[in-house]
């Protein structure tokens, strides 16, 4: 992994006398899927947001693209090519499908004075991005009325319109029938085809197996643990391999 | 139309066309209220029975002078409406206006009995409103002091500062310019429904077209999805109660324009009667919602049943406690489809 996309070194987060994150080491490679475990607390979703530029960390480096850098924003993460789907989606309901999919970076044009939203490149580019991903939606639908897999796949489409380098999905299958969440794990396949290289946090380990190259176990604020799903390796075995790490059985491999 | 004895099945030609008078106003409803909202043809139709029910009580209410005063009687809670229309969509509240009105019709009235020149009078006036709108923004958005008690605060300490810079005595102009927007008209409608109007257009424009417009929305529906998604909430927030500020201090220069004194006394209470109006005008308190013309038949539905009730001898005790009704309905309202939308 010697041209690593990402490259967190000792990441550090502490709210106030909390140490969230006591020095978290990550490499993740372009096109890697890695998936991330681990129990409620033990610093999953903070780790997700400092990638999201959400919070800054206490301590540590970020290297992304080769370069260091320091998120002021989730808008220079986006700008920088990482994109977040959360797990409640973070959709605006009384919006419909295009101001969704573009909230926070809506293209404009001028006009005399003043910048105006581009309205007709937004409807016509939302169509053109739920048409790529195989989503039967229309764009001028609010939000509200969307069901649970109708609102993730909106979810997707504002992630991906902006073609990221990294995708971070923190429990994206928690709302979805077992029909949706298949849907979902193939769209995700299909972008890590495309170099996409993405991060996924969830409970359900069906969902990282079939998806994963790598499983990183966090507990304490801390990488616990390293998996490699090898090909003689069942499902089973794996999966107990997983919750061993989880449980803090496992000398941590990395 | 075809008559009433045709068949109900609508010709397989001409699917467009209703066939009898029931499916005519079924799709007429349903294209009213894709363009205006369920709200707006609601408004509407009590708007329309406030006019029958008036014109029948009395013979001088559909009168074009009639139709003048009303809309004069609109112009200043109109105004300061349009901001708190904005507020309220991105999920604040300003409690501010009245007091903010006050203290702008004195400034500018005191500016301009030392002389100032009429424009520049208006323009510091308009400055103190925005300056205030932008205090109670950042208390809000930064400080993140729940809005009814931050612009609460700032009710009394403008209102209070009015009285103090006062002495509690009203201040008289006699500037003509300023008294001629009062009295003044453009092709016979007042000139202060005509800023009335203009406001309204100006700010019904922008909001779908900026992201000023969008961001209330996404802000009042999800702050935490809006923020997650790189908007810049706070400096938002501050964008929308300046505004707020800056038409409170419009209406409390078209108040002075009209009365010809500022006094510190004004527009106490005004704040009820704007959010009256936005309220009704199916703006909800739960932010994300709302439409600038909704707000204003929610102001021409109260303007007409003051007016109706004036021309009907009602004694003005009485217009307090239907003003205070009609509130209450709105406010219920807002709550029902809330309520029924969360069961959805």
């Amino acid at each position: 992994m010697a041209d690593g996309l990402l490259k967190l070194q000792g990441i550090e987060k502490r709210f106030g006398p909390v140490d969230v994150l006591r020095g978290v080491d990550l490499e993740i490679a372009p096109a890697e899927a890695v998936g991330l475990i681990g129990d409620n607390g033990a610093g999953k979703s903070t780790l997700v947001k400092i990638l999201a530029g959400v919070y800054a960390p206490s301590g540590g480096t970020i290297a992304f693209e080769g370069s260091q850098v320091r998120f002021g924003s989730p808008l220079d993460a986006r700008a920088a090519g990482i994109e977040v789907i959360y797990q409640d989606l973070a959709l605006c309901e009384d919006l419909d499908v295009t101001a969704n999919v573009f909230l926070g970076r809506e293209p404009r044009k001028r006009f005399g004075p003043f910048l105006w939203l581009d309205r007709r490149a937004m409807r016509a580019e939302a169509g053109r991005v739920l048409e790529r991903l195989g989503i039967e939606l229309s764009p001028a639908r609010m939000a509200g009325e969307l069901s649970g897999g109708q609102r993730q796949l909106v979810a997707v489409a504002r992630a991906l319109e902006f073609s990221p380098r990294l995708l971070l999905m923190d429990e994206p299958t928690a709302a979805l029938s077992n029909e949706k969440i298949h849907h979902l794990l193939n769209l995700v396949a299909t972008l890590k085809e495309r170099g996409v290289a993405v991060l996924l946090i969830s409970h359900r380990f069906t969902d990282i197996i079939e998806l994963c190259d790598r499983v990183i176990a966090m507990r304490d604020g801390k990488i616990s643990a390293e998996i490699r799903p090898q090909s003689h390796r069942s499902t089973p075995e794996m999966m107990a391999e997983m919750q061993a790490a989880l449980s803090g059985e496992l000398p941590g491999a990395s | 139309m075809s008559s009433a004895a045709a068949p109900p099945a609508p010709s397989p030609t001409d699917p467009g066309r209703p066939s009898d008078p029931g499916e005519f106003f079924k799709l007429a409803y349903k294209r009213l209220s894709e363009s205006i909202g369920a709200i707006g043809v609601g408004l509407l139709l009590v708007l329309l029975l406030e006019i029958v029910f008036f014109s029948l009580q009395s013979e001088f209410f559909l009168d074009w002078a009639n139709f003048k005063n009303i809309g004069r009687a609109m112009t200043i809670i109109g105004i300061a409406a349009i901001g708190q229309t904005v507020v309220i969509i991105a999920g604040g509240f300003d409690l501010s206006v009245g007091s903010v009105m006050a203290a702008a019709g004195i400034l500018s009235a005191f500016l301009i009995n030392h002389g100032t020149p009429f424009a520049l009078a208006i323009a510091a006036a308009l400055g103190l409103g925005l300056i205030i709108g932008f205090f109670n923004g950042s208390i809000v958005a930064y400080l993140r002091i729940n809005p009814l008690i931050a612009t609460l605060a700032t009710l009394s300490i403008v209102r209070g500062l009015a009285f103090v810079i006062t002495s509690g005595q009203a201040e008289v102009i006699s500037n003509e310019t300023y008294l001629s927007v009062g009295t003044g008209s453009v092709f016979g409608i007042p000139t202060v429904v005509v800023l009335l109007i203009v406001l309204f257009l100006a700010v019904g424009f922008i909001l779908p077209r900026t992201r000023f417009g969008r961001y209330a929305y996404a802000i009042g529906s999800n702050t935490r999805a809006s923020r997650l998604s790189g908007i810049r909430v706070p400096r938002w927030q501050l964008c929308f109660y300046g505004l707020s500020g800056l038409l409170a201090a419009v209406a409390g220069c078209v108040t002075v324009a009209r009365t010809g004194t500022a006094e510190p006394s004004a527009n106490i209470t005004a704040e009820l009667e704007v959010i009256t109006a936005v309220i009704l005008g199916g703006a909800s308190l739960a932010g994300g919602r709302g439409r600038l013309f909704g707000t204003f038949l929610g102001l021409a539905v109260l303007a007409i049943l003051a007016n109706g009730l004036i021309l009907m001898g009602v004694a003005s005790y009485w217009q307090q406690v239907v003003k205070g009704a009609v509130l209450l309905i709105a406010v219920v309202w807002d709550e029902l489809r809330r309520t029924r939308r969360d069961v959805d």
